[in-house]
């Protein structure tokens, strides 16, 4: 790791853009062995878990809460939370359904627009509430995820919306070049928001304002813009949500999501993202995410309860914490 | 040992049962294979106040964390009244009766006086139930026996910056430690409140207790200290008595080589005005303040803490909003209460607290130099990674920062050294007015001299500075002109070229 660090300092610059590169995954390398521990672990107790089938059904049930854990990222790295994104994907998904159901078959773009938008829109509610009108993030968050589900019941009357279009039902269920499309777009929403955390100013200035907001405003950032965009992204990463989830149960349910930010924040935890801001990265959340995905993934194929599912994961959430700790 | 010899005859006294309150010998800490310290060594005598001085990187941290437990050593040997002792934690150490005091504070503001000092030891009552009445009376008979003059009962959120200092004290003494050790304990405090720290020091000393005392401040070591013990570099260097010492021999054992003092050359005269100040006001802060800086002039503001001084800097850069008044800089109105806007216009300012509002202390060393310019180095949001490189590594180049990678989180530097990230950082946006409230807090004899003649080789160049001292020499060295600051109030503004100690120190009480 040192050597790493002397690299990108004095080495020629293919070499430091080597090692940089590699430097996220150093990082998050305590993360990375865990993960591929618990995959010897299943591979050994169970024959079928290391087949390609199994990982494609493993990699789509991660990339909801994957693409969650990547919005709620950006909100703990500034200090915040979110907790209204379980709800927000319902809100979203009913939306997206409401417009492209049979007998009322708009372009599935609007649909994604619809979902996209919603998101945004409640997220940016949120960064409102929270760097305009300084309401304590988890206060503001955990208000809107009793708002955003009061919404959904009263705009859905409480029944769901079926017989969506075929066109939408793909985002959930397609396939491009053997590959789920949720998957995809897990991996593209990753790809986008690695670079926009580790390469742009915006993503510096997310650190800055989560590592010391005092500072980050007196070297002239807007930290109060900065804060309130992370929770739009939040928001409408939680809408993309939303939008793959009712793609996949073909029907928007307005009890979607119920809980489904506990496992998001779970993920950005055994990520090693720091609740205290300034300190993550999302290949951190991307492990934890895909983690969490194969100790459900795994135990569905041994038949394990669901029960004790639960009591497993979350002794694993808190076994990764105490990991880090030791590690520093 | 009250009267006892102040010969310092270091080989010969090594055995146990010398009267040493603590003995250390060869201490060495390396981190990641680098030394931090190579030879700590020190011996304390009973009834005395024994500073210990070095410049930043000396190694005086690690060797005060390792003799109070926070650090193991690597090598060498500690003895605390004659006994061998390997601290594993703070409170081994305390148990041995090592009090410690810290420049940092870690108050609970929500809870009283007496609970911050009885954090933790509450007299209770049925084993469960603190009595709260016993512990305030404690905690009031302990302040007054000190003679703080702070009420027990008072919340810490509403005591005063020095005050939360002067309980932090209090805390450590109520452990009736033979050993204290103060790291910097008056770089938060005033004039006023460092003779109160230092009439108990002296009743301590009297108790028989031993002192390690470290600070920058030279006049404060010359003032309480019976005995030093230089450290460059990580090496023992002397020892001695402090009668037997000058202030200039001191400096020279500390630097390692003779400091030569800023010299201030008198700027042009009909300069332009590069900062102008109108009526600033700021609710119960600060009243109707007037005042220019012109260009190649460093003008110094010197108060005592509460004058009012610092809030008037954030109110001019944009931190804090000011109630009426303007601020123009080069004949241009500063919008009010906008960092960002202020830094474009060409200000910028090095903070009073680093660790507050100054530094992202959990990013990188890199990180921070380029967080105010970081959007002059960016094509549409995208980072330029090598005009980036080039920025920073020529910011450690020319501000000197000691560091093995620019990669490197700032929590990990020196006090001296992350001060230079901060001027860095400042530096970075090519600013025309650099605004500095205490500029050299925390930061050696050596270190300091550098960044007195860095701001006048700023100001040189026919940009302004203005900057917030409460150390008199310090502004009476870098000032063209010196406003005095009293209760919110400019009193006056005298030129600095002939300005003495005595002079502002008269106006500003």
């Amino acid at each position: 790791m040192n050597a790493n660090i002397t690299k990108i300092a004095t080495g020629t610059p293919s070499e430091r853009r080597k090692a940089e590169i590699t430097k996220d995954f150093i990082k998050s390398f305590s993360i990375i062995l865990v993960f591929l521990a618990i995959c010897v672990l299943f591979t050994s107790l169970n024959e079928y878990f290391l087949t390609w089938n199994n990982w494609l059904n493993l990699l789509r049930q991660s990339s909801i809460n994957g693409i969650l854990a990547i919005g709620v990222t950006f909100v703990i790295l500034t200090k915040g939370i979110d907790l209204s994104v379980g709800s927000v994907m319902a809100l979203a998904g009913m939306m997206a359904a409401n417009l492209v159901t049979t007998g009322n078959e708009h372009l599935v773009i609007w649909s994604i627009l619809a979902a996209l938008g919603t998101g945004a829109v409640v997220g940016l509610a949120n960064g409102v509430l929270i760097a305009r009108i300084n309401v304590p993030p988890f206060v503001a968050t955990l208000g809107m995820l009793s708002m955003a589900r009061g919404l959904t019941l009263i705009y859905s009357d409480g029944r769901p919306i079926a017989n969506l279009t075929a066109s939408l039902r793909w985002i959930g269920s397609g396939n491009v070049l053997g590959l789920p499309v949720p998957v995809l777009i897990f991996f593209a929403v990753f790809l986008i928001g690695w670079l926009t955390l580790s390469r742009t100013t915006f993503g510096r200035y997310v650190y800055a304002v989560g590592g010391n907001e005092k500072a980050a405003r007196t070297s002239g950032i807007s930290t109060r813009t900065i804060i309130a965009a992370t929770y739009v992204i939040c928001g409408l990463l939680a809408g993309l949500a939303g939008l793959v989830l009712t793609a996949r149960t073909t029907a928007a349910l307005p009890q979607a999501g119920i809980g489904y930010e506990l496992d998001a924040i779970a993920a950005v935890v055994i990520g090693g993202t720091s609740l205290s801001g300034g300190r993550g990265s999302l290949v951190g959340t991307l492990f934890g995410a895909l983690i969490i995905g194969t100790i459900n993934n795994g135990m569905d194929l041994m038949g394990v309860s669901s029960y004790y599912q639960q009591l497993l994961k979350g002794a694993i959430i808190v076994l990764a914490v105490i990991a880090d700790q030791i590690r520093k | 040992m009250t009267t006892g010899s102040v010969t310092f005859d270091t080989a010969q006294q090594s055995t146990t049962g010398n009267g040493f309150l603590l003995e250390a010998d060869g201490v060495a800490k390396a981190f990641h294979g680098v030394p931090a310290l190579r030879n700590g060594h020190l011996k304390l005598r009973p009834g005395t106040v024994h500073a210990l001085c070095g410049g930043n990187g000396a190694g005086k941290s690690t060797f005060l964390n390792i003799a109070m437990g926070l650090l193991r050593r690597d090598e060498g040997s500690i003895k605390i009244k004659g006994e061998v002792v390997d601290f594993r934690s703070a409170s081994e150490a305390l148990d041995h009766g090592i009090a410690i005091i810290t420049q940092e504070l870690s108050p609970v503001l929500e809870m009283t006086v007496a609970e911050n000092i009885y954090l933790g030891r509450e007299p209770k009552r049925l084993g469960a139930f603190i009595d709260f009445a016993l512990l305030e009376t404690q905690a009031q008979k302990l302040l007054d026996d000190i003679g703080f003059p702070i009420r027990a009962n008072a919340r810490m959120s509403n005591l005063s910056l020095a005050e939360t200092q002067l309980v932090e004290i209090a805390k450590a003494l109520s452990f009736d430690a033979d050993i204290v050790i103060m790291d910097e304990p008056t770089s938060a405090i005033g004039e006023h409140e460092a003779h109160i720290l230092f009439a108990a020091i002296d009743r301590l000393k009297h108790r028989g207790s031993g002192i390690i005392y470290v600070s920058h401040k030279l006049s404060e070591i010359f003032e309480i200290a019976d005995e030093f013990t230089v450290f460059r570099d990580g090496n023992y260097i002397v020892s001695g008595s402090m009668k037997e010492t000058t202030r200039k021999e001191l400096v020279t054992h500390i630097v390692g080589r003779e400091v030569k003092v800023v010299e201030k050359e008198r700027p042009n005269a009909g300069a332009p005005i590069l900062l102008e100040v109108r009526n600033l006001s700021r609710e119960s802060e600060f009243k109707d303040i007037s005042l220019s800086v012109a260009a190649g002039e460093v003008f110094g503001i010197y108060g005592l803490l509460g004058s009012g001084r610092t809030e008037f800097l954030e109110a001019v850069y944009g931190m804090e909003t000011p109630t009426s008044g303007e601020v123009m800089l080069a004949g241009r109105p500063v919008p009010r209460g906008k960092p960002r806007e202020s830094i474009k216009m060409g200000m910028a300012m090095v903070s009073e607290d680093r660790k507050d509002s100054g530094l992202v202390l959990s990013s990188s060393i890199a990180h921070n130099i380029t967080l105010s310019a970081l959007s002059l180095m960016a094509v549409s949001g995208f980072v330029k990674q090598q005009k980036e490189r080039e920025v920073v590594e020529e910011m450690i180049r020319s501000q000197r920062i000691k560091t093995s990678s620019s990669e490197l989180a700032v929590e990990n530097l020196s006090g001296g050294n992350q001060q230079k990230v901060v001027f860095a950082r400042c530096l970075t946006t090519n600013p025309r007015l650099l605004i500095c409230d205490e500029p050299t807090r925390g930061i050696d004899e050596g270190s300091k001299q550098e960044i007195y003649a860095f701001l006048r080789d700023f100001a040189a160049k026919g940009h302004g500075v203005l900057v917030v001292s409460s150390e008199a020499p310090e502004i009476l060295q870098v000032s063209d002109r010196i406003a005095i600051f009293k209760a919110g109030t400019l009193v006056d503004v005298i030129d600095g070229h002939g300005a003495t100690q005595q002079m502002i120190m008269e106006l500003a009480s």
